[in-house]
């Protein structure tokens, strides 16, 4: 018997997909410049039917890619050619809950948003929030060490997730972490957190929940100049306050989403939005702090949300931004460069000089409090070569943030996208530490083959991954 | 999305098709609302799985026959429409692929039958009717036959007991100063099986001060047809409505999908001369509750006691013609509190003729809204469309009333408890 006769006796009729119209929906995740075909795509219902899986990959040599909800910005569930997907959706079950400990332990495929809800009648709640909250699961997040808007004050994925079963690339079950938040010896959850998927696959991942704040309030205030936004939200952050977020969109993101949910966002060439949360008290006084700063930082608007259904609006048109570009335009690349929050208007500046270099327009819709931007690079791919102008632009926009003392990458992860510009970031004998740990564990190069780590030699040429 | 789509040779419907394929950025906001991805988890059943697949049909690069499981069960509830940022009209992008691949595509010849059974009964009450008094007299005995899905499942839907055939006058003065005069759209099955959904809504409108003509030529509006990828079927009932109407200030509907449907001549047109005269009647095209909230509405005396009501979105108010609001307002005004329950945008499964093609993910569909249902605590479940209402009832405990909108109020202006 061969790998897909294996495969197929493994799993019940209609749970591997080989036919072709089962297969192209999956040739893609969020990032459609970038398209493989895969070998097959199974859909395991238990988490002992990934293990056989990934033990059937590596007993064959075939390289495999687990995926959520395919909403990754850099390609990172592209699949890998003639390789296998794993999609992991039909693993949607949150196995415990438990309020005393305030922990939940989730299978990978269940979607971030589902941890809150479940949460919810227990005054608790999942922190990290991507804007693909409603829709991203938890093991995708997991391997992306997804952030959010929140992470300003709550941090990012990998503190959150307390344990973690995996399968190694060999076929290895682990268990690493514990329910506590002391471990003993080296924190092994947090270092299999945003390895992209290159270390095996999340099976069951234990979250810590937080009780949901007491009190929220939500500012929303216009400013003439996107620097005048984000001076402002250095001046916040003198002013010794910690906002749980603070976030910037520009006039072409504004737009945008306004167009997408009507939010009810003012008219302007930027726009702030700073939310104080915590106990009631505390959240009073802090507001007080916060309309003095926003004053004195050259607003020409400010309007505070009203009431629940209007900090939802506000959040909403935030949160739907990347997609609603899609209104401006029939393409776009995202970025998601980070720069030392001090540097954000000299960043900010410069993004605005390469669009006019480039003659492309940047929509900008950025994590303001942590430095982490969102360049939305617009271009029309029917149009020659200007995929390949985008690309261009991107990567000087990557490189910018490199030089700036940032990073070339918040929260969407390298993935294929991006995995030319490691070499910016990392000298060659970093690049050399990180496969050797990749080899370790996963000798043969099954996992996520193709992510993350450059080829030798540099930069894939376009036409290798656009295939 | 980028695409290959030969636009210039497929006319006016490659360019819907092909704007709304640009359109799509594959983010992935639409899966957690769409009803077939809830139930199979897996792309190919899912809004962006299908735009998918039907952008690399157009292409030329998949074939038709291979993609069609996948877009036959879209339901076409359009709550994808609802959820997506950045503006795919998936709607018209699935409703003119059908159209467009009708004539292409392959169905066996029992399949055949029993569909052009359906669009050359259902949308004509002269002929429906002997047929619905002939399912009526045969349930009880086929009921415990082992019979193929596409017959059972018509057969649970049909009620035990046929109501008498309505008359209808050709007008209805207001109550009071007329403040309105409107066309009601009388509807195709809804007329044989529930007819007291016209009549409590020609009496609603009457106490609003509205004056309503029940045109005699008017036909069905031809929705079944269109989504089923009848054209020609589709534009002959069309172009009669297009008569029927054209002398009236609003023309009412109280079935979603019909409203819906009539709003979709102009996709049925495109390119044609009729397409203007479809535009204007489009616009004049309004749900019952739209045209009281907008009207001003005059409430019926509150109830007697406290009710709890649920409403439910049928999907062809709240996505496909963007109405929540209204309905809410009128039943609050009216002195019901109104209950929202869980997964609103979800489908309930009646998708028009859906849970007779696509039974099992009908069925599950059904009583997964059920269950969000009961778990209100409601008195009774109030919505906008008959196929809800149907579907509803049969998956919901048979203690809770299932009623129209228009049901309930005229049971409120005519002081009755809606209960007993």
């Amino acid at each position: 018997m061969g790998f897909l006769e294996e495969l197929k006796a493994l799993f019940p009729p209609g749970r591997v997909l080989t036919r072709e119209a089962e297969l192209a929906p999956y040739e893609s995740d969020a990032l459609t410049a970038y398209r493989k075909r895969p070998l097959a795509v199974v859909l395991p219902e238990r988490k002992e039917e990934v293990v056989e899986a990934v033990r059937l990959c590596h007993r064959y040599g075939v390289p495999f890619v687990a995926r959520g909800s395919g909403t990754s910005l850099s390609g990172g569930s592209l699949p890998v050619e003639g390789g296998l997907v794993i999609a992991l959706n039909r693993m949607n079950r949150i196995l415990r809950l438990d309020p005393k400990a305030r922990i939940a332990v989730v299978e990978p495929g269940v979607v971030n948003l589902e941890v809150s809800r479940a949460a919810a009648p227990y005054g608790l709640y999942y922190a990290p929030d991507p804007s693909s909250q409603p829709i991203s699961t938890i093991g995708g997040n997991v391997a992306f060490n997804s952030g959010g808007a929140h992470c300003l004050k709550y941090g990012m994925t990998a503190g959150h997730v307390l344990a973690l079963e995996a399968v190694t690339p060999e076929g290895e079950v682990v268990r690493l972490g514990g329910e506590g938040l002391e471990g003993v010896g080296p924190d092994l959850a947090g270092f299999f957190v945003g390895t992209e998927g290159l270390l095996g696959v999340a099976l069951e991942i234990t979250l810590r929940l937080l009780p949901k704040p007491e009190a929220y309030h939500t500012l929303l205030a216009a400013y003439g100049s996107l620097e005048a936004a984000g001076n402002a939200v250095s001046q916040v952050i003198r002013s010794r306050l910690l906002p749980g977020a603070m976030e910037i969109m520009d006039r072409l993101a504004i737009e945008a989403a306004e167009a997408a949910v009507k939010a009810g966002y003012p008219q302007a060439e930027a726009l702030l939005i700073v939310e104080l949360e915590g106990p009631k008290e505390e959240v009073e006084e802090e507001a007080k702090l916060l309309a003095q700063v926003i004053q004195e930082s050259g607003a020409t608007e400010v309007r505070i949300a009203q009431s629940e259904a209007e900090r939802q609006a506000i959040w909403k048109g935030r949160k739907a931004a990347f997609s609603a570009v899609g209104r401006l335009s029939p393409d776009y690349i995202v970025q998601d460069g980070v720069v030392p929050r001090s540097r954000l208007g000299e960043a900010l500046k410069e993004i605005g000089r390469l669009s006019q270099e480039y003659g492309l327009r940047v929509a900008n819709v950025f994590h303001a409090g942590d430095g982490n931007l969102h360049p939305l690079v617009l271009y029309d791919g029917k149009k020659p070569g200007e995929l390949e102008r985008a690309e261009e632009l991107a990567g000087e926009i990557l490189k910018l943030c490199v030089r700036l003392g940032g990073s070339l990458t918040g929260e969407h992860g390298i993935g294929v996208e991006k995995k030319g510009y490691m070499p910016e970031m990392f000298a060659t004998e970093d690049l050399l530490a990180m496969e050797r740990v990749k080899e370790a564990l996963d000798p043969k190069g099954l996992a996520n083959r193709g992510k993350v780590l450059p080829e030798p030699g540099g930069r894939p040429g376009l036409e290798e991954v656009h295939g | 999305m980028q695409h290959r789509i030969p636009v210039e040779t497929l006319g006016k419907e490659g360019e819907v098709m092909a704007h709304a394929i640009e359109a799509c950025v594959h983010c992935g906001f639409c899966l957690p609302t769409c009803p077939t991805y809830l139930v199979l988890q897996e792309e190919m059943d899912s809004p962006r799985g299908r735009i998918f697949l039907m952008k690399e049909v157009l292409e030329g690069s998949l074939p038709l026959e291979e993609a069609l499981p996948y877009l036959d069960r879209c339901l076409a509830c359009q709550a994808c429409v609802t959820a997506c940022p950045s503006g795919v009209p998936y709607g018209e992008l699935i409703a003119t692929f059908r159209l467009h691949t009708e004539k292409e595509r392959h169905r066996y010849p029992l399949e055949r039958v029993y569909r052009l059974g359906l669009l050359r009964t259902l949308p004509y009450p002269e002929r429906f009717r002997p047929l619905a008094e002939l399912g009526v007299r045969l349930k009880p005995l086929l009921k415990p036959l082992p019979l193929p899905k596409p017959l059972k499942a018509p057969l649970a839907l049909l009620p035990d007991r046929l109501p008498e055939k309505e008359t209808y006058q050709e007008v209805y003065p207001a109550k009071g100063e007329r403040r309105a005069r409107v066309g009601i759209l009388l509807g195709c099955a809804q007329q044989v099986l529930r007819p007291s959904i016209n009549r409590a809504t020609i009496r609603v409108l009457q106490e609003n001060g509205v004056e309503v003509v029940a045109a005699k030529e008017q036909v069905c509006c031809g929705a079944l047809n269109l989504h089923a990828g009848d054209k020609e079927g589709a534009k002959r009932l069309a172009r009669q409505n297009l008569q029927v109407f054209r002398d009236v200030d609003f023309v009412v509907t109280n079935a979603a999908g019909c409203g819906s449907g009539m709003k979709e001549y102009p996709l049925l047109f495109l390119g044609e001369p009729e397409e203007e005269e479809a535009k204007a009647l489009a616009a004049k095209v309004k749900d019952l509750t739209v045209l009281l909230d907008e009207l001003g509405f005059l409430p019926p005396p509150p109830p007697k006691r406290p009710l709890r009501v649920a409403y439910h979105d049928a999907c062809h108010l709240a996505h496909a013609q963007g109405v929540r609001e209204p309905p809410r307002r009128l039943l609050k005004a009216a002195g019901v509190e109104v209950l929202e329950p869980r997964e609103w945008e979800i489908c309930c499964g009646s998708a028009g003729t859906y849970n007779l093609f696509q039974p099992e993910i009908a069925e599950a569909l059904g009583r997964r809204k059920a269950e969000n249902l009961k778990a209100t605590e409601p008195d009774l479940v109030v919505t906008g469309n008959i196929g809800c209402l149907t579907q509803i009832r049969a998956y919901l405990d048979q203690g809770i009333p299932v009623l129209h909108t228009a049901e309930l109020l005229e049971l409120l202006y005519d002081g009755k408890d809606p209960v007993d």
